[in-house]
């Protein structure tokens, strides 16, 4: 549910269950696609990477 | 046959013998996806769920299962978070068991809601006064967190590794896996905590409604807690299971023994409060009710005192016991002992607190009320069972998940390849001899 949507109401509630939500995955969203360009660059420039 | 797939410096069974064993397990697999497409195809009335029982097996193995996979999030936090290194030989496992758990807890939630195409409604109408929408959110998100978690398992495999960009992918999400952990640690604390807080604000149940701190009930705290201790030691239970089965030794023993060690302390802290919680719920808060504590144990074959004594005491403090000392933790069948017995204690308190909640009369009228589940929803309990054990399997077989195998498990070398390497060693000193001193 997004605040644009017919059933949202600007409470409490509303800002803090959804809120919650989005900002898991916010930091989800922004850890991944840090890993895939990270990824992309290094692939490009052939850096050696290794494993822990 | 598939030997290019299987990483190096392990030995695994042949191909023919894995097929078969998954073909066995598949069987299971396949009666628990007939039940589920019943389920679906033909609706709830395929249940013995009734008026008395809403909540009925799956929402018990769900909470069940989320409750021991519960050692995902807390050896994440453990390794990534405290830095504690020895865990790294059990940590993908513990996320592998924790994907497992929570896969199949979505699964189970999908075949509960009897209409799964309306499964997003959630996320979408959601209703924010509910604690089970937290769950259900958190729970979506830590699952997308475990996914994550295991995906660079998956990038590790031989030849998925020898691709330059899944390479870097894998390593990349190494780099910044604790905020990962960080993440599915503070979600894991909330939606514990609101499946324990769903049975303590049931104010019209009394034997689950407790007291507690602002909004949150009593339970809230004590589930979180007892996912905590009691994850880790089915984490551990399915590590033994595993060496049994493979017959080899896949872990380090100072993880299994630091991970018991925490485990134990934890366990005893939570016992001590749920002795606590438990004896103030009996003298004041059911009192304050109008209601005696042995009201809400009847001596029908499910909900007799013993449930109560088997909870707390043999389940809680006898592993808790067992499991702080060092002497406990070192003699093996003390240990396989202490962490089944914890790992029943959890179940047993989430059986306590969904079914026996329904089953205790709260009208003039009403009466003990009994369950059994059906077929179909024993077989769709079941299905996960099944599932986790090819995915383990399949995991083991092609991925690295045990990082300290090939270290613990030296291969020898056959036969024939001792005979390859003598007959070049000797070419190579023949090859010496010929050459004069400073060309050798």
């Amino acid at each position: 549910m997004f605040p644009f949507n017919f059933e949202w109401i600007w409470d409490m509630s509303h800002v803090v269950f959804m809120g919650g939500l989005w900002y898991a995955l916010t930091i989800l969203g922004i850890g991944l696609t840090y890993c895939i360009i990270k990824a992309a660059i290094d692939t490009i420039k052939g850096k050696d990477g290794h494993h822990h | 046959m598939d030997s290019a797939l299987i990483p190096k410096g392990v030995k695994r069974c042949p191909l023919w013998q894995f097929a078969l064993f998954i073909g066995a397990v598949g069987v299971v697999l396949a009666w628990g996806v007939y039940a589920m497409l019943l389920c679906w195809f033909k609706g709830l009335n395929q249940t013995n769920m009734n008026d008395y029982y809403g909540f009925a097996l799956w929402i018990w193995a769900d909470l069940a299962v989320i409750a021991i996979g519960g050692g995902a999030f807390f050896t994440g936090l453990c390794r990534y978070i405290f830095g504690k290194d020895e865990l790294k030989s059990i940590i993908n496992y513990a996320v592998l068991i924790g994907f497992i758990c929570y896969s199949s807890a979505l699964l189970i939630l999908a075949i509960d809601i009897g209409q799964p195409l309306r499964g997003w409604f959630i996320f979408w109408h959601a209703n924010v006064h509910s604690m089970l929408t937290e769950v259900a959110f958190c729970l979506t998100c830590y699952f997308g967190v475990l996914t994550i978690e295991y995906i660079p398992l998956l990038l590790e495999n031989r030849q998925v590794d020898r691709v330059p960009f899944f390479h870097h992918l894998g390593h990349n999400m190494h780099e910044i896996m604790a905020l990962f952990a960080a993440t599915g640690a503070f979600l894991s604390f909330f939606h514990q905590g609101s499946l324990g807080g769903v049975a303590g604000v049931l104010f019209g149940r009394p034997f689950a409604f407790r007291e507690g701190l602002y909004i949150w009930p009593w339970t809230f705290f004590l589930f979180t807690w007892s996912a905590a201790a009691c994850g880790p030691c089915f984490t551990i239970l399915v590590t033994k299971i595993t060496e049994k089965a493979t017959r080899k030794k896949l872990v380090k023993d100072n993880a299994i023994e630091l991970l018991a060690k925490i485990s134990g302390w934890m366990i005893l802290t939570y016992s001590i409060a749920k002795t606590a919680d438990t004896w103030y719920w009996a003298t004041v808060t059911a009192p304050s009710k109008g209601l005696t504590w042995d009201f809400f144990y009847s001596n029908n074959p499910l909900y007799g005192k013993w449930i109560l004594f088997t909870e707390i005491i043999l389940c809680g403090f006898v592993p808790a016991f067992i499991l702080v000392t060092k002497k406990g933790r070192k003699n093996v069948p003390a240990l396989w002992i202490a962490v089944t017995l914890a790992v029943i204690g959890v179940s047993l308190n989430r059986w306590v607190m969904v079914l026996q909640v329904m089953a205790v009369p709260v009208m003039t009228f009403d009466y003990w009320a009994m369950y059994f589940p059906s077929w179909q929803e024993i077989a769709t309990t079941i299905l996960p069972v099944a599932y986790g054990v090819i995915m383990i399997a399949f995991s083991h077989r092609y991925l690295p998940v045990f990082p300290h195998e090939a270290e613990l498990n030296p291969v020898e070398p056959l036969p024939s390849d001792e005979e390859q390497l003598a007959a070049a060693v000797e070419e190579m000193v023949d090859v010496e001899q010929e050459l004069k001193p400073a060309e050798a």
